[in-house]
């Protein structure tokens, strides 16, 4: 695109500098964008020779539906975020990609089929993609400037304190295995903690904008820590309780972290105060402590966290409430070793229930071993790394927090998805971006992207070019001799 | 399929998919050694700026002195105090605007800035200027409150509340 942008003609003056124009660097997205279908394509077909000894038949249609997808995002992209972020579309389209290779190579596990596991959750998971990437183009056409969003910053709070309340209204929400997230419409179950994710950052960032002073400023220094005034950690105690009582009423350990950290990572960004990330993490382990000794479900995901073996075996015991997931994820990570066992040749279809969601890093920890996995790994700091340096360059207060904030919470989900199913951390029942299977995880994801891309635009585009000036001639300049 | 073939398509896909990362990284290899963007436009600034020369040397004006100017053509406006502390934004012949309002070039989140407090805009002969817009607590350059347009020389800083920018090469 840089060769095409060239200098306005000065028409007015001749000394006139004209624009240069930054280059926006939409063809470095597209090669980009082509190498990210073909790699899931080049997977698909491994994974059909792999268990069939065929080319698997929807070759053709699967590799032309994403890039299909791909393709009218980046053309959307091209038209109304020229100057956006060149990789976080080819990014997640990647992701997305070997998402949906996973989720078929577990279709044709024929023990998850007999258990109604999987079996057609790849082409349902397409459909997912195809919303998604359809919410990311309107999301990139229809906010024009992200800057609008800052003011619905109290309509955000309400909008996103009624998603999460959601899954508590009587016939509405469900109880899926222990946790009360998901509510059904229409035949469907949507998880709105998903979107409640985007919704809460527009919230924190439109709100810490306004208060960051109060907060940093008005402190008193107490044991080196800045210690805030009662009623500026107001809102902070108040982020904190919602979050437990999250996790108290859902049980939905993930979402109440995730939730706590984004608002404390975006209180350091606002505020530069260390006290504030200390006071955030004694919060938060007070909270999960307290939370844990008393609700059973939590109690017994923090058991298999500690003693995995030994959850395993009460569970083969046949002992009620316990899980043998934790173990077997750890075993398929094992036997994947440095190279993996190979596309289609490992057994990570053993882990049964939620194999292709939450465990759905397990069969790439089996199969692409650990070279893959740190692939994977780096594709999604690449993402989060975009993000950040999103929020470095754009050059207002509330984009900086907003994309600080998005791509915070981004990061931290997939390090509790990745940390949970590694053994590192108490597993939460959350998806991991893009890749697992989940039609509303995906789709949020994708309006995340959007809104980053759109920020991104804002924040790269070089300002427009002066309009003639009729004042110009007349202003006199005082030069100092 | 013979184990050979899986072999190669395990390592294969794996070779690729780190590609991709490698790829990936060098896109962004610039935010760290970087911008292009900044060479390209002081290029096109002087050799605009030599064009110019040839066609009309300012007859006003000392030759060497302008030929300093030319040469020490600041690119880029960088904040080095206050909250957006690190931005830069590229010097191409557009005006910048500065103050609280949302569709300022530079937002400032400042109590001591006005909604639109100044702008920084490029004269006929390249010169970049700054003015103050009439704003309530005043635009100061070095320690001098600004009360007309006044060129900006490199590296003075230009303080507005608790936000300070200067210009650089």
């Amino acid at each position: 695109m840089s060769s095409t942008n060239t200098p306005h003609s000065p028409t007015h003056h001749t000394s006139t500098i004209g624009a240069i124009g930054a280059p926006s660097r939409r063809n470095t997205e597209l090669a980009l964008l082509v190498f990210a279908v073909v790699i899931p394509v080049f997977a698909y077909a491994n994974v059909g020779l792999a268990i069939n000894d065929e080319v698997p038949a929807g070759l053709l249609s699967y590799g032309l539906g994403l890039g299909l997808l791909a393709g009218v995002g980046h053309l959307v992209v091209r038209k109304f975020a020229p100057y956006a972020d060149p990789l976080l579309l080819p990014l997640a389209t990647l992701l997305n990609g070997l998402g949906l290779v996973a989720i078929w190579r577990l279709d044709q596990s024929e023990l998850l089929q007999s258990i109604k596991q999987a079996g057609t959750a790849a082409p349902r998971q397409l459909l997912y993609t195809a919303l998604g990437i359809a919410l990311f183009i309107a999301v990139v056409i229809f906010l024009k400037d992200h800057r609008v969003l800052q003011r619905y910053t109290y309509i955000s709070m309400v909008g996103a304190l009624f998603l999460l309340l959601l899954p508590l209204v009587p016939g509405l929400g469900q109880n899926i295995y222990g946790a009360k997230i998901w509510i059904s419409v229409a035949g469907f179950s949507i998880q709105p903690g998903e979107f409640a994710k985007i919704v809460l950052a527009v919230f924190f960032a439109g709100y810490l904008m306004v208060k960051r002073d109060a907060l940093a400023l008005a402190s008193r220094r107490f044991m080196g820590l800045y210690l805030p005034r009662g009623r500026d950690l107001g809102p902070i105690l108040v982020v904190w309780a919602i979050s437990i009582l999250i996790l108290v009423f859902e049980t939905d350990l993930g979402t109440s972290l995730l939730f706590f950290g984004m608002f404390v990572i975006m209180l350091y960004v606002a505020t530069e105060r260390t006290s504030w990330i200390v006071f955030g993490l004694l919060m938060s382990a007070a909270g999960a402590v307290g939370v844990a000794s008393f609700e059973p479900h939590i109690q017994q995901r923090v058991d298999a966290w500690l003693d995995p073996m030994r959850e395993y075996t009460l569970s083969r015991a046949n002992e009620v409430g316990h899980s043998e997931q934790a173990m077997q994820a750890l075993w398929a990570f094992g036997s994947g070793g440095t190279l993996g066992t190979g596309w289609g040749q490992g057994h990570s279809d053993l882990i049964r229930f939620a194999a292709n969601s939450d465990f759905i890093l397990a069969t790439f920890g089996e199969e692409l071993g650990l070279a893959g996995v740190m692939a994977l790994l780096l594709l999604y700091a690449l993402i989060a790394e975009r993000g950040v340096r999103t929020a470095l360059a754009a050059r207002d207060p509330f984009g900086k927090l907003l994309a600080i904030g998005l791509s915070g919470a981004f990061a931290l989900q997939v390090f509790v998805v990745a940390g949970g199913v590694m053994g590192l951390i108490p597993l939460t029942g959350m998806t991991m971006p893009f890749l697992a299977y989940g039609g509303s995880s995906v789709i949020a994801n994708w309006a995340l992207i959007g809104i980053l891309l759109r920020i991104s635009d804002t924040a790269r585009r070089p300002a427009p070019a002066p309009a003639a000036n009729p004042d110009a001639e007349m202003t006199q300049v005082v030069r100092p001799s | 399929m013979s184990e050979l073939t899986l072999t190669v398509m395990r390592l294969g896909f794996l070779a690729v998919l780190w590609l991709f990362v490698i790829v990936a990284v060098q896109v962004i290899r610039s935010d760290l050694f970087g911008t292009r963007v900044t060479q390209r436009g002081s290029r096109r600034d002087a050799g605009r700026a030599q064009q110019a020369a040839r066609q009309a040397p300012p007859p006003q004006r000392q030759q060497a002195s302008g030929g300093r100017a030319r040469r020490n053509a600041p690119t880029k406006l960088v904040v080095t105090e206050g909250t957006l502390t690190g931005t830069t934004v590229a010097l191409q012949g557009q005006t910048i605007t500065l103050g609280r309002a949302h569709d300022s070039t530079i937002v400032l989140d400042d109590d001591y800035a006005s909604s639109r407090h100044a702008r920084i805009y490029p004269d006929r002969d390249g010169q970049w200027i700054v003015e103050d817009l009439g704003s309530t607590n005043g635009t100061y350059l070095d320690r001098t409150r600004l009360t007309s347009p006044t060129p900006i020389p490199l590296g003075a800083p230009i303080r507005i509340g608790k936000t300070v920018i200067e210009l650089r090469k």
